[in-house]
C-alpha cells in the first residue's frame, strides 16, 4: 500500500490558457504582429540602421524595466527610476569630467549612486513602513533636485574622455562579425537581462521576491527577514537604474540633468505589458523584455510612418491599457 | 510521555486596550499531545504566537529544554525547533508546494549562488512519502484545494524536525478522512517524542488524540487536566465558566411545503453535474459531502459567483436569471462564504459599515447622502439581536473574534432582507459557545420563514440542524435524506457512493460502501 502512496498525483493540472507560457506567447505574438505591420508599412522601417535604433532605444528603458520588474513582483512600485537614472548619469559626469577620475571609477560610481538611492528607498519602505508609492515619489523629487544641484543646472559633457562614449556606442560585435555593428549598449542590456533572469529564477533573492509579492505575512512567518530582502530588491532596482544612467550618459556623451522624469512610467508600462502583475507574485524578465520591445517598436514604427508625436502618445496609452485588459481576460477563464 | 520540554510561566501580553494574556502558564512534555481549548478570544492563539515568535511577550518566562529562552521572531522559534501551523493558511499561492515548504532555507547549489530546485523537489517528495501524502512538489499552491493546502502547511511544519509542533485548528478545513490522516501523522510524531500543542474547538476530536487538556478563558489560565479523566461536559464548563449541558439535538420543526428555491439541471464543467433540488420555506437544508464534492460550487453557481453551463433557477416559483451576485441579492439570495475574511467582510471597515454594506440603498437618500442615524440604529439592532461582542460599532471587524465576525456577516444579510441564506461552513473556526449561538440563530431564522441551505463538513452539525440532507459526491447529488433517515452512516455511504475519488491511501477501487476513514487503520 505504501508503494502506491508515493505515486504523485497530477490532478491539479493547470489550464493551459492560464499558464505563464501562454501569456508570454501572447505578448510575443503581439510583438511579431506589430513588427510585421511596420515591416510592410514602410521601407524605412526595415533597414539595419533602424533596427539598431530600436535596439538602442530599448536598451535604456529595458534596463530600467528590469529592476522595476523585481519591485513590481513584490507588489511594490518604484517611481524614482527615471530620475535616479539621471542622478547616476550626473554623478558619473562629475567623477569623470569634473574630478578627472578614471572612467571605470566614474562608471562604478554612477551605478553605486543608483544603488544607494535604491537602498534608501528600500529602507524607507521596509523599516519606516512608508508605502512604496510615497517613498519612491519622494526619491523622484529628491534625485531630480539633486541632479540639478550637483550639475549646476547645466549639462556636463564627456568631451575630454571620448573612450566613455565608445564603451556604449562602439560595436565589439561588429568587429567580430563585420556587418553586425550593434552598439555595445545593446549587448550590455542583454547581459543585464540575463543576470536579472538568473537572479529572479535561480537565486534566493528571486525566490523571496516572488514570495513577498505572493503573501508577505506568510513569508515573514516562515522566518524570512522580509525587511532586509525588500531593501535588497529596491537596491537592485536602483543598481539597474544606475546602469541605465551610465549608458544614457555614454549614449548622449553628456549628463543631461533635466532629463529623466517620465522614464519611470515607460519602464512600468514595459513591465506591465510584459505580464507582470501589479498585485504581485508573478512576472518574468522575458515578459519585461518583450514589453520593452513592444513599446520601442511601436514608437519607432509610428514615427517612421510620420504619425505625429502627440498621436504616438495616445496610441501608447491605448496599447498599455489594452495589454493589461487582455491579461485580465486571460486570467478570468 | 517523556520529560517536560517546554514551560511557559506568567506570560502576560497586552494589545492596545486589551489584556490578551494575564499571567498564563502552559507545560508540554515530549511525546505528548497537549490540547489547548477555550472560547474565541480566550488567548490560546496569542499565547502560542508568543511561543512561535510572532508576538513579543510583555512579561513572563519561557523555559525550553530546561533553559530560559527569548523568542524575538519566527526564525528564532524555528531554530529552537518550535514550529507553528497558523489558523489562517500561510502559504505563498504563486509558489509551488516544494518552494513553499522550504522557503527561508532553500537548498543551494555548490557555489551557494543559486537555488537547487531539484534538491528542493526531491526533499519535498521524501517528506511526502514519509507522511504518506499524495502531493506533487511542483504544483502551484494556488491550484490546490484548501484541504491540500492545509496538508502542505503541516508538511512544512514537520520539515523543520521540530521538537515542538503547535497546530492552531488544523482540522477546521478538513474532512473526516483527512482528519484521520492528520491524526495518524500526529501519532507518528508523538512516538518520535515530539511535543504537539493542538488548539481545537472540536472536543470529541481532542478526546481521541490528546493526552492532556489545558483550558483558557478570557486571557487567563484555568486548568490542566488529563484527557482520560475529564468529561467533555467538564471541559466545556471550564471553558465557559458555568455548567452547561451538551446540547441535545433540537428536533427541527416541520417546514412548510412552500418551495422558495428550486434548482433544475444545474451544470458547470466537471464540478457540477445535473444538480436538482428544492428548498422549502422555513427549512434548513443540509448539504453534506466530502471536501471537493461540489457543494460550495453549487452554492456559488446559484449565487451567480460562477457562471453555469446550463440549468434553471426558480425563486418562489418564478424563473430567475442569475448571472452575477447582484442578481442573486436582488432575488433575496445571500451566500455566506466559508472564507469569511476574503469574501464576507471588509475587514478594515467597522462593524456598523459592514452591517449595512449589502443594503446601502436603504440608507441613502436620493442625493446619495448616507443617513447615519438610520445605519446606527440598524447596526445597534443587529448587534444586540445577534449578541455581537464588540466594544463599539466603530470597532474594525478585523479585531473581532471568528464567531463575532460570522455574526456580522449574518447581520449584513439580514439587513439586506434576504429570504434564502446559503451558509457555507457557518461554524468553521468558531468555538463551542459561539457555535450553539449560531445554531440557535439558524433555527430562529428558519422559524421566521427563511429558507436556509447549510453546507457543512461536520456531520454532527448536519444531523443536528437539518430538516433534510442533500448528499453530494463528485459534483452530483447522490441522495436526499429526511431528518429521520439521516445518520452518520447513511450520509457517509452516499458521500462516497462514486468510486474514482482519489483516496489518501491511494486505493481507487471499492464502490465506497464504507466510510473510508477505517481504511487507514486497516493499514
Amino acid at each position: 500500500m505504501d508503494a502506491e502512496v508515493a505515486t504523485p498525483v497530477t490532478r491539479e493540472k493547470k489550464n493551459l490558457l492560464r499558464s505563464d507560457a501562454a501569456q508570454k506567447v501572447g505578448a510575443f505574438a503581439a510583438l511579431i504582429i506589430l513588427f510585421a505591420f511596420f515591416y510592410f508599412s514602410s521601407p524605412y522601417f526595415r533597414t539595419f540602421d533602424n533596427y539598431v535604433g530600436i535596439l538602442l532605444a530599448t536598451s535604456v528603458n529595458g534596463i530600467l524595466a528590469l529592476g522595476v520588474t523585481f519591485v513590481i513582483i513584490t507588489a511594490g512600485i518604484d517611481l524614482s527610476v527615471g530620475t535616479v537614472m539621471t542622478f547616476s548619469a550626473v554623478m558619473t559626469a562629475i567623477l569623470i569630467t569634473n574630478w578627472r577620475l578614471p572612467v571605470p571609477i566614474g562608471i562604478l560610481g554612477g551605478i553605486l549612486a543608483g544603488g544607494t538611492a535604491g537602498i534608501i528607498n528600500g529602507t524607507v519602505i521596509s523599516r519606516m513602513k512608508i508605502p512604496p508609492f510615497i517613498a519612491t515619489l519622494g526619491m523622484f523629487y529628491a534625485t531630480k533636485g539633486l541632479s540639478l544641484v550637483f550639475s549646476d543646472l547645466a549639462p556636463i559633457y564627456f568631451n575630454d574622455t571620448p573612450i566613455f562614449r565608445r564603451i556604449a556606442m562602439d560595436s565589439v560585435l561588429g568587429s567580430i562579425i563585420p556587418g553586425l555593428a550593434v552598439p555595445n549598449a545593446v549587448l550590455i542590456f542583454f547581459g543585464a537581462a540575463i543576470i536579472a533572469a538568473l537572479i529572479l529564477n535561480k537565486t534566493v533573492l528571486g525566490r523571496y521576491t516572488f514570495a513577498m509579492g505572493s503573501n508577505e505575512e506568510a513569508t515573514r512567518l516562515s522566518g524570512v527577514n522580509v525587511a532586509f530582502w525588500k531593501s535588497i530588491v529596491y537596491m537592485l532596482c536602483g543598481l539597474f537604474a544606475g546602469l541605465g544612467g551610465v549608458l544614457m550618459a555614454a549614449r548622449l556623451n553628456s549628463a543631461q540633468p533635466a532629463l529623466g522624469a517620465g522614464y519611470e512610467l515607460d519602464a512600468i508600462a514595459a513591465v506591465v505589458i510584459g505580464g507582470t502583475s501589479l498585485s504581485g507574485g508573478e512576472g518574468s524578465i522575458l515578459g519585461t523584455i518583450i514589453g520593452a520591445f513592444i513599446m520601442s517598436v511601436l514608437i519607432n514604427g509610428l514615427r517612421i510612418n510620420s504619425v505625429p508625436q502627440e498621436i504616438q502618445l495616445v496610441i501608447t496609452g491605448v496599447i498599455v491599457v489594452l495589454a493589461v485588459y487582455l491579461d485580465i481576460l486571460r486570467r478570468r477563464r | 510521555m517523556g520529560e517536560v520540554i517546554l514551560k511557559l510561566e506568567d506570560i502576560t501580553k497586552t494589545f492596545p486596550g486589551v489584556l490578551a494574556l494575564d499571567q498564563c502558564q502552559f507545560e508540554l512534555r515530549s511525546g505528548e499531545v497537549h490540547a489547548l481549548v477555550g472560547e474565541n478570544g480566550a488567548g490560546k492563539s496569542t499565547m502560542m504566537k508568543v511561543l512561535a515568535g510572532v508576538y513579543k511577550k510583555d512579561a513572563g518566562r519561557i523555559l525550553y529544554k530546561g533553559r530560559e529562552v527569548e523568542i524575538p521572531n519566527p526564525r528564532a522559534a524555528q531554530l529552537l525547533g518550535i514550529s507553528m501551523i497558523h489558523q489562517e493558511l500561510n502559504l505563498m499561492p504563486h509558489l509551488t508546494v516544494a518552494q513553499n515548504i522550504f522557503i527561508g532555507r532553500e537548498p543551494r547549489s555548490r557555489s551557494r549562488l543559486f537555488l537547487d530546485e531539484k534538491e528542493i523537489n526531491q526533499k519535498a517528495e521524501e517528506l511526502f512519502s514519509q507522511m504518506h501524502l499524495r502531493l506533487e512538489p511542483r504544483t502551484k499552491v494556488a491550484d490546490l484545494t484548501v484541504a491540500k493546502q492545509q496538508m502542505v502547511e503541516i508538511a512544512k511544519a514537520l520539515s523543520f524536525d521540530a521538537s515542538v509542533l503547535i497546530m492552531d485548528e488544523p482540522t477546521a478545513a478538513l474532512t473526516d478522512t483527512e482528519i484521520e490522516e492528520l491524526f495518524r501523522i500526529i501519532r507518528q510524531l508523538r512516538e518520535k517524542g515530539v511535543g504537539v500543542v493542538h488548539i481545537s474547538h472540536r472536543l470529541e476530536e481532542l478526546k481521541q488524540i490528546s493526552n492532556r487538556i489545558t483550558v483558557m478563558r478570557d486571557g487567563h489560565y484555568i486548568n490542566t487536566v488529563s484527557t482520560q479523566e475529564a468529561t467533555i461536559d467538564q471541559i466545556i464548563s471550564m471553558m465557559v465558566g458555568r455548567t452547561i449541558y451538551e446540547a441535545t439535538p433540537e428536533i427541527p420543526e416541520k417546514p412548510s411545503q412552500e418551495v422558495v428555491l428550486e434548482v433544475k439541471n444545474l451544470n458547470r464543467g466537471k464540478t457540477i453535474k445535473d444538480v436538482n433540488f428544492e428548498l422549502m420555506k422555513g427549512e434548513i437544508l443540509g448539504f453534506a459531502g466530502l471536501v471537493g464534492a461540489g457543494r460550495t460550487e453549487v452554492a456559488r453557481a446559484v449565487f451567480g459567483a460562477d457562471h453555469i453551463d446550463s440549468g434553471e433557477i426558480y425563486v418562489e416559483g418564478k424563473r430567475v436569471h442569475i448571472r452575477r451576485p447582484q442578481d442573486a441579492v436582488r432575488h433575496g439570495i445571500a451566500y455566506l462564504s466559508e472564507d469569511r475574511k476574503r469574501y464576507g467582510l471588509t475587514l478594515s471597515m467597522d462593524v456598523e459599515s459592514n452591517l449595512v454594506l449589502a443594503a446601502f440603498k436603504k440608507f441613502t437618500s436620493y442625493l446619495g447622502w448616507v443617513n447615519s442615524s438610520k445605519t446606527n440604529t440598524t447596526a445597534k439592532k443587529y448587534t444586540s439581536m445577534l449578541a455581537i461582542k464588540t466594544p463599539n460599532l466603530q470597532q474594525k471587524v478585523k479585531f473581532l473574534s471568528g464567531g463575532n465576525q460570522q455574526k456580522v456577516v449574518i447581520g449584513k444579510w439580514l439587513t439586506a432582507d434576504t429570504n434564502i441564506l446559503i451558509f457555507d461552513e457557518p461554524t468553521r473556526g468558531i468555538d463551542v459557545g459561539a457555535k450553539s449561538e449560531i445554531y440557535h440563530l439558524l433555527n430562529s431564522l428558519a422559524q421566521q420563514g427563511k429558507g436556509i441551505i447549510m453546507i457543512s463538513s461536520e456531520l454532527p452539525e448536519i444531523l443536528r440542524m437539518s430538516h433534510r440532507v442533500v448528499v453530494m459526491c463528485e459534483g452530483q447529488i447522490t441522495g436526499v435524506l429526511s431528518a429521520a433517515e439521516a445518520t452518520q452512516e447513511s450520509i457517509m455511504k452516499l458521500a462516497t457512493l462514486r468510486s474514482g475519488i482519489v483516496r489518501s491511501d491511494g486505493s481507487n477501487d471499492s464502490n465506497g460502501s464504507k466510510p473510508n476513514q477505517t481504511e487507514n487503520e486497516a493499514a
